[in-house]
């Protein structure tokens, strides 16, 4: 597993990985904002919160496609699915690269960007943890929408279409508890239902994910 | 010899059993939902704070309840076609699904109607306006990936497992967004609590339109499930021609 966990960095790294591409797409949609909305400080402490979530949900989004694409099409998913490992296993791994190489960088960009938004002071503890919580729920459920669509040539947008609906409980948790901290609210409520989704996401799809994945490698 | 109930699910049994049944369905629908409109629209009073608004009732409720039980329908046949791989059962779902987007529409539609009087909005991010409108995403990813996928029985198991998925997210979002927002909407507007009931002059119409757009469902999702059916033998036929 951890031999698996280390390929996949190692891919995701390399040329062409698209690691940082994903950083570099939130880093532009939040800068985009204050263009779409007007450079009123007040107007984007208060909108802050939501859109670095909604960025970074995007942001998460946008690498998904590749996380089984490239090895159901040389055949090692094929090879991983016979290999003694349970798929399952080979499923939690490849969620665990994609939030090492997506969900991690996000959430430590964040503040900075959150900067940008001039967000409010006591909100960036918040943005931090919430991000740390909720961003490995986004990896996992992501990773059961791209197993749904590996196998279609254009997948891409329907992936998009599969996975937001399924992103909608995180969103709402993670920005809600910034909302509050940045309110001065207390956000523990928040926190810790967005703690549960993460924890129950990936105690249950690794298991569909696999019979996702054994359902388009028959 | 005994029967079992699974025998009714074989693809020739169905299509027999069906064919009587479905204009009495459609017929028993059409009743209902003539005496309940007609009922409703016409004899009943206006109620004291909503005026004559209060009749978009007979259209919205039944409309929203079907929606979501249409959900729930497609979530048992999914399992059915899990665990007893029918194929009449993975149809049936792929059938209810564009009928309960539908009924989906039709909730929201006349949601909007009823809102701008009574609220002075068409929209509001009201909790159960905003689950209505999660769903209506959840049906058009779940339709998406059926057509989106060629091979008829890989398309069954896909979708299936998106159903179970989906249907745990539908839930979780449904309370996530109570935890958002505090809402606008009313209360159910059929309960066992008396208090939160609607009037008995309101409720009996009610009910009668209710009973309506379930057979006009279930007649509708047969109507369907037979399209699939024969399309299948089609696609089975013509594959035979071309391999002949």
């Amino acid at each position: 597993m951890i031999a698996l966990l280390l390929r996949d960095l190692r891919l995701a790294v390399r040329a062409g990985g698209g690691f940082g591409l994903g950083l570099a797409f939130f880093l532009i949609v939040v800068v985009l904002v204050p263009f779409g909305v007007g450079p009123e400080t007040a107007v984007l402490t208060r909108i802050a919160p939501g859109i670095l979530w909604v960025a970074s949900l995007l942001a998460a989004l946008l690498s998904l496609d590749r996380i089984f694409a490239l090895d159901f099409e040389d055949g090692s998913l094929a090879l991983l699915a016979t290999s003694p490992l349970p798929l399952e296993g080979a499923a939690l791994m490849k969620a665990l690269a994609h939030w090492i190489t997506t969900g991690l960088p996000l959430t430590i960009a964040a503040p900075a960007l959150g900067f940008l938004l001039s967000l409010a002071p006591e909100a960036y503890v918040y943005l931090l943890v919430s991000l740390l919580l909720g961003t490995p729920a986004l990896s996992m459920i992501g990773t059961f929408g791209a197993a749904l669509t590996v196998g279609l040539r254009r997948g891409g947008l329907l992936l998009s279409l599969l996975v937001l609906p399924l992103y909608v409980p995180t969103l709402i948790f993670g920005a809600e508890a910034v909302r509050r901290g940045a309110d001065g609210l207390d956000p523990t409520g928040a926190l810790l239902l967005l703690g549960a989704i993460t924890a129950g996401t990936f105690a249950l799809l690794p298991f569909a994910t696999a019979a996702t994945l054994r359902i388009n490698l028959r | 010899m005994r029967m079992s109930l699974w025998e009714y699910a074989n693809p020739k049994r169905f299509m027999g059993w069906t064919a009587p049944v479905l204009p009495v369905v459609f017929g028993l629908a059409g009743v209902c939902l003539v005496v309940g409109l007609v009922w409703g629209f016409f004899f009943t009073p206006d109620d004291y704070r909503q005026g004559s608004t209060v009749k978009i009732i007979y259209l919205h409720v039944p409309a929203a309840l079907m929606a979501i039980n249409a959900w729930i329908m497609m979530l048992v046949a999914s399992l059915i076609w899990i665990v007893r791989r029918h194929h009449v059962s993975a149809l049936a779902a792929k059938a209810a699904a564009s009928v309960g987007l539908t009924m989906t529409l039709i909730a929201l539609f006349t949601g909007a109607i009823w809102g701008q009087p009574m609220w002075g909005t068409y929209w509001a991010w009201d909790p159960r306006l905003t689950s209505f409108l999660i769903l209506f995403l959840f049906y058009l990813g779940y339709i998406a990936l059926w057509e989106a996928i060629e091979d008829p029985d890989t398309a069954a198991d896909l979708t299936s497992v998106l159903c179970m998925v989906g249907s745990i997210f539908a839930i979780l979002s449904r309370y996530a967004v109570l935890f958002w927002n505090q809402g606008l909407h009313q209360g159910a507007s059929l309960s066992l609590d008396p208090e939160e009931n609607v009037a008995d002059v309101f409720w009996l119409p009610l009910v009668v339109c209710i009973a309506g757009f379930a057979l006009l469902f279930i007649a509708l999702v047969l109507l369907r499930t037979r399209t699939e059916i024969r399309a299948r033998r089609i696609r089975a036929l013509e594959a035979r021609v071309r391999r002949a």
